[in-house]
């Protein structure tokens, strides 16, 4: 009922976007004057805009920085589920009262200490501790690092959304007879997800952005290529401004696709 | 069938049952009656694991079920419980519920198990509704489809664990219906209920028990028209009808 309402609105709200849109461009053109938007301004920006991005052709400085930071945040993404589920796993078998030994005080301490200190100085860590003496592609590293952070965010966000299913499901499960494990894999884990993937896509989100600090190893990222241009171009505006429209674009995508993804899940509530 | 010795189970340092001797026989209807707390639901769930007993053995078909070696899964499966919040699968349809433990379990092949829950859906009234997701049931209905589930694994005991604790008033007469039909038929059950009115028309015994022990327990007409211990009598005089 509530998705049929939303898409009859649509277009309404598309056509007053549109107008919006029309009325900012017309009173900008009408109080140019006002506005100080006299020709030599946007001259001078003109100029700026040639300078930082299309000279040297600097514009590809911004896409191969993007680049590099969506490749560390897909590998750190896979990396942070991967470990998140597997902590995830040991704090519910735990909490469910199976014996792990050191296995759950490997997981206290793994999350103590990254979620403890700052991303920056693990990444250094990470950097100049661990493969201080190995040559290893800083991607890679910048990858591992933020992956190792994020999986500590990830398993939190997985066990909270394991434990929040009725302990009845389980034991239903458990008395037809079903394995711990085969309960928790059909039973369990499937109504589980409908918890835990929203603010996955909220984990990556925030790891997109928080990869821009990746820069601190030399990464040549999003933010660290703007960074370059101002270097070259002693000029801030133009490259940084774009650098945080380019994040914001991205995570407005993400945000828009989040939003489909969990109106799918609520449908299936009511089938 | 069943036999149950010297049961204790403790919570932390509440002791909750307090050596249980217990002996089922196939085929007896057995219903747990009691007031709330005293441990009628502790001693069904130790029946099945469900609780792990501190103390004591529970023997099921000459096998001893407390011994830490028994494959304990493979016991669940001739016991079918039924809890009192009825615990569905919410993502999966009415016949998902039913067959997903016993088409896991190889009991029957994924062409025979339609066949079956729709068999054991007329059992319980609910056919057509056998593509429906949980969601669209009422409380009655869901409980109906949780016996039918248990009953897919073609148990030889039952459990219920306050099957109408539940549900709205109107509801509780089509499920003790269903309850009733199956003792009929000649399952052995055991039932931690409420309603002393199902408990006088089908169990072969009564148990009362309180404070973690087995009262008194004794065919319903004797149980309930002449109590014996004198707890018993001052529980019957609290929720039976004056």
């Amino acid at each position: 009922m509530n998705t049929a309402s939303s898409t009859h609105h649509r277009p309404l709200q598309r056509l007053v976007s549109w107008l919006v849109l029309a009325a900012v461009l017309v009173i900008v053109v009408v109080f140019r004057q006002q506005l100080g938007l006299n020709a030599e301004l946007l001259e001078r920006l003109k100029t700026n805009f040639t300078n930082n991005f299309i000279v040297d052709q600097r514009w590809r400085w911004l896409l191969s920085g993007l680049g590099q930071t969506i490749l560390i945040t897909v590998f750190a993404v896979a990396l942070g589920v991967v470990i998140g589920l597997s902590i995830a796993l040991i704090k519910v078998l735990e909490h469910n009262g199976k014996k792990l030994f050191f296995l759950t005080r490997f997981a206290n301490l793994y999350l103590t200490v990254i979620r403890g200190t700052p991303v920056v100085v693990q990444l250094l860590i990470i950097y100049y501790v661990i493969f201080g003496s190995v040559n290893i592609s800083k991607v890679l590293v910048a990858s591992l690092a933020f992956g190792i952070n994020s999986g500590a965010y990830v398993a939190e966000i997985i066990r909270a959304g394991i434990l929040a299913v009725d302990r009845g499901q389980m034991e239903a499960g458990r008395s037809l007879g079903l394995t711990y494990s085969v309960a928790m894999r059909r039973i369990v884990l499937p109504q589980a997800i409908k918890n835990i993937l929203p603010a996955l896509f909220n984990e990556l989100i925030t790891l997109l952005k928080e990869t821009a600090v990746a820069g601190y190893i030399a990464v040549a990222d999003l933010t660290r290529s703007g960074d370059m241009i101002r270097s070259r171009t002693f000029d801030a505006f133009m490259p940084l401004l774009a650098v945080a429209l380019i994040y914001l674009l991205i995570v407005m995508m993400l945000t828009r696709l989040m939003t489909r993804v969990e109106r799918r899940l609520r449908r299936s509530d009511h089938r | 069938m069943i036999t149950v010795k010297g049961l204790e189970k403790r919570f932390g340092d509440n002791l909750v049952l307090n050596q249980i001797d217990a002996q089922i026989e196939m085929g007896e209807k057995i219903v747990v009656v009691g007031p709330s707390g005293s441990g009628k639901s502790t001693f069904l769930r130790c029946i099945n694991r469900l609780d792990e007993p501190t103390a004591g053995e529970i023997w099921v078909e000459n096998e001893l079920i407390t011994d830490p070696a028994c494959d304990i899964n493979r016991v669940r499966q001739k016991m079918g419980m039924v809890f009192q919040h009825f615990n569905l699968f919410p993502h999966l349809t009415v016949g998902g519920n039913i067959t997903m433990a016993p088409l896991h379990l190889g009991l029957y092949k994924a062409d025979g198990a339609r066949k079956r829950a729709l068999e054991l859906l007329d059992r319980v009234g609910l056919a057509d509704r056998i593509d429906d997701y949980p969601v669209r049931l009422s409380g009655g209905q869901k409980q109906r489809v949780a016996i039918a589930r248990a009953l897919a694994m073609n148990p030889k005991i039952m459990l219920f664990d306050e099957p109408t604790s539940a549900l709205d008033p109107e509801m509780i007469g089509e499920v003790l219906d269903v309850m009733t039909e199956l003792a009929r038929e000649g399952m052995t059950m055991m039932v931690v209920t409420h309603e002393m009115g199902f408990a006088r028309k089908i169990a072969s015994r009564v148990m009362f028990i309180d404070d973690g022990v087995i009262a008194e327990a004794a065919p319903p007409a004797e149980l309930f028209d002449h109590p014996k211990n004198p707890r018993t009598k001052a529980f019957l005089s609290k929720v039976l009808p004056h």
